[in-house]
């Protein structure tokens, strides 16, 4: 018999899960630093600063970065929830701000209470229907997503490049790039005189939605039976495994594909080749490091846009190179990973006797 | 195009393109039939170029081929450290192998380098005319004047086909990929089998990357791994997990490479990303069935013991 429905609670809760696994990066962090002949103290303490250093340095740049890392975190952690493996966030939110650009850029003179929702709600449909493709090779054909997903990532790309190059490009015709969009299409500021827009108070929002959904709703719990076991779940006669794989692709693709929406609509107001620097991967870590709860997706997300705020600093003031942050990033997946796996195996042994 | 110094061109560059793709392929369609899916795969083929850098300025170009297979293994020793022995999520541990490769391989190029802007010069790995073969016209240049890497993955083919399909080994780790409960009760050791699966996979992908930096390119980049990993892994399944298909898949892909960069010298309004896109395409196609059957092995991805 397996150990694991005996349990009932988890060995660890989720913060000491993640606040362990926080030190350990730490840890192995300073040590392949102080290897690399650099100063910890110092490569942390620059970091910090730049991340937190000032009610400036945290609102417009620490969670300007977070938001896109809210948003494609919580696009994974539902599709994770639901056993669906969605690495496909990368283009999902590629698709969706495609879609927005061209929805905000085709509708010049639109009053910004109909252009926002618009751009924004095509960005979402274009994420989800770029979901859709996988989704119905799963529940269709029963190919698994990990390949899809990764597949349709390369295919967005390049899409995105020939949207720019060609169709979608600048009227000016200088730079492989869109127009700009209507000013009336930009998200309001969040806090006048930083750089928050609306885009994090909305990954707030969905993220409290996403969590009362999982927690209090009976579809959030035939979403988290299926995830746990889709087997058990479709022999129990009590859900079909299909229509919550559906529901978890397009909710991910959605919210992956908002994502992008909210990035042009809030920062770049427009489109360019590589908008991303791999938030759909990145997001996998932030997910993980959440344990997949999309309130604590709030904070690690906070977690993951200080760390790519205070990279600039830390090679700035601690001449560490700011390539170093997609280190601790690994570092950090791996962390978790770890901790999870020996607590499981200590819990293990501990109720064999 | 009817002019034969076109299309000898063409295919040098095909080919050039596609060894990498081959090379990483072959390995990694080991490690699936063996159940592993290395996602990491992108961080042994980084690791490979800049192993492969640092080993040819040390002792010259065929060491660094040597490095950049040892750097490329130990990547993926690393990925199996965590998939396979400690059983961590394939898809996860692969992503954060990936991201941390791309990261460290920076870091390292940085502190050795510094950030000069120059272009690093490496001594590069010449090419071996093969006697006559090469004097073929068109497809001579493109398959019989080339570096090490190129013959090394001719002969991969047969030999892997043979191990997989032909030997008692192959039988075991195809087993261990398919059923590995099954495996594991009639006395195969799944774990170790997978790691030697994965490992083989890295040294591959390391070599692929060593061809980047020392055969294709002559320097090193960040980030000069560009997705060849990612693309190695479309290539196995449009390859149906079998050497003979990857070969053929991977030509595909570098066909598609090579043809874009042709048709952009000819006209630079031509659509080329369409072109790009054209392989992935295809390769979720593939999957969907449009060329018949393409299955993947039934453990493939799965943690095991479960």
């Amino acid at each position: 018999m397996s150990t694991t429905t005996l349990r009932t609670r988890p060995p660890l809760t989720p913060a000491l899960t993640a606040a362990t696994a926080l030190l350990a990066t730490l840890a192995v962090a300073a040590a392949l630093l102080a290897l690399g002949g650099y100063s910890p103290g110092d490569a942390f303490a620059a970091l910090f600063r730049g991340a937190f250093g000032s009610w400036d340095r945290f609102v417009s740049f620490t969670l300007v970065r977070a938001t896109p890392l809210l948003l494609t975190g919580l696009a994974v952690a539902f599709a994770f929830r639901a056993r669906v493996w969605n690495i496909g966030a990368e283009g999902q939110l590629h698709a969706g701000a495609l879609a927005g650009v061209a929805v905000a850029v085709a509708l010049p003179g639109t009053p910004g209470l109909i252009l926002i929702p618009a751009t924004l709600l095509a960005a979402a449909a274009a994420g989800a229907l770029w979901a859709s493709v996988p989704a119905a090779m799963k529940t269709g054909m029963g190919v698994g997503e990990v390949i899809t997903t990764l597949l349709m990532n390369f295919v967005a790309l390049f899409m995105a490049q020939f949207l720019v190059q060609g169709p979608l490009r600048e009227s000016r015709g200088v730079f492989n790039q869109t127009d700009e969009i209507p000013a009336a299409a930009h998200l309001p500021d969040l806090i006048p005189g930083t750089r928050l827009h609306l885009g994090f108070l909305i990954g707030v929002l969905i993220a409290v939605a996403l969590w009362l959904y999982l927690t209090r709703t009976p579809g959030g719990f035939r979403l988290r039976a299926v995830g746990a076991s889709p087997r058990a779940a479709e022999v129990s006669g009590r859900f079909r495994a299909k229509p919550v794989v559906w529901l978890a692709f397009l909710t991910s693709g959605a919210i992956a594909g908002l994502a992008g929406g909210v990035q042009i609509a809030g920062i770049t107001h427009r489109m360019y080749e590589n908008l991303s620097p791999g938030w759909g991967y990145t997001a996998i870590a932030v997910a993980l490091l959440a344990r997949l709860n999309p309130l604590a997706l709030v904070v690690t997300a906070i977690v993951f846009g200080a760390l790519s705020a205070g990279g600039g600093a830390m090679q700035r003031d601690a001449g560490v190179p700011e390539v170093w942050v997609r280190g601790i990033e690994a570092l950090v997946i791996l962390a978790v990973l770890t901790v999870d796996r020996s607590w499981q195996a200590l819990a293990d042994r501990g109720s064999r006797g | 195009m009817g002019d034969i110094g076109a299309l000898s061109s063409f295919l040098v560059s095909a080919v050039g393109l596609a060894v990498p793709l081959v090379l990483a392929a072959l390995g990694e369609t080991v490690s699936e039939r063996a159940g592993v899916i290395n996602i990491g795969l992108e961080g042994s083929v980084i690791w490979g170029a800049l192993g492969g850098a640092l080993g040819a300025l040390a002792a010259g170009p065929y060491a660094g081929l040597a490095a950049g297979a040892l750097a490329g293994g130990m990547a993926a020793l690393l990925f199996a450290v965590f998939a396979v022995w400690l059983n961590t999520n394939q898809i996860i541990t692969g992503t954060a192998v990936t991201i941390g490769s791309l990261g460290f391989t920076g870091a390292v190029f940085q502190s050795r380098f510094g950030v000069t802007g120059l272009a690093l010069e490496l001594p590069t790995v010449p090419a071996w005319e093969v006697p006559l073969l090469s004097r073929i016209p068109a497809l001579g240049p493109a398959f019989f004047d080339q570096a090490v890497t190129v013959y090394l993955a001719y002969a991969l083919v047969p030999v892997l086909g043979w191990f997989l399909f032909r030997s008692r080994w192959g039988l075991v780790l195809r087993a261990v990929g398919e059923s590995p409960d099954a495996a594991h009760a009639s006395g195969v050791p799944v774990a170790r089998t997978r790691m030697l699966a994965v490992v083989f996979a890295g040294l591959m992908a390391g070599v692929a990357g060593a061809h980047l930096s020392l055969v294709h390119t002559g320097t090193f980049a960040e980030n000069m791994s560009a997705g060849k990993g990612f693309i190695a892994i479309a290539v196995v399944v449009l390859g149906r997990w079998s050497p003979k298909g990857v070969v053929a898949a991977a030509l595909f892909f570098g066909g598609a490479e090579a043809l874009q960069f042709a048709l952009q010298a000819v006209d630079a309004d031509l659509p080329y990303p369409l072109f790009l896109a054209l392989p992935y395409v295809l390769s979720l196609a593939a999957l969907a069935g449009w060329f018949g059957r393409a299955r993947a092995p039934e453990g493939l991805a799965l943690p095991w013991p479960r």
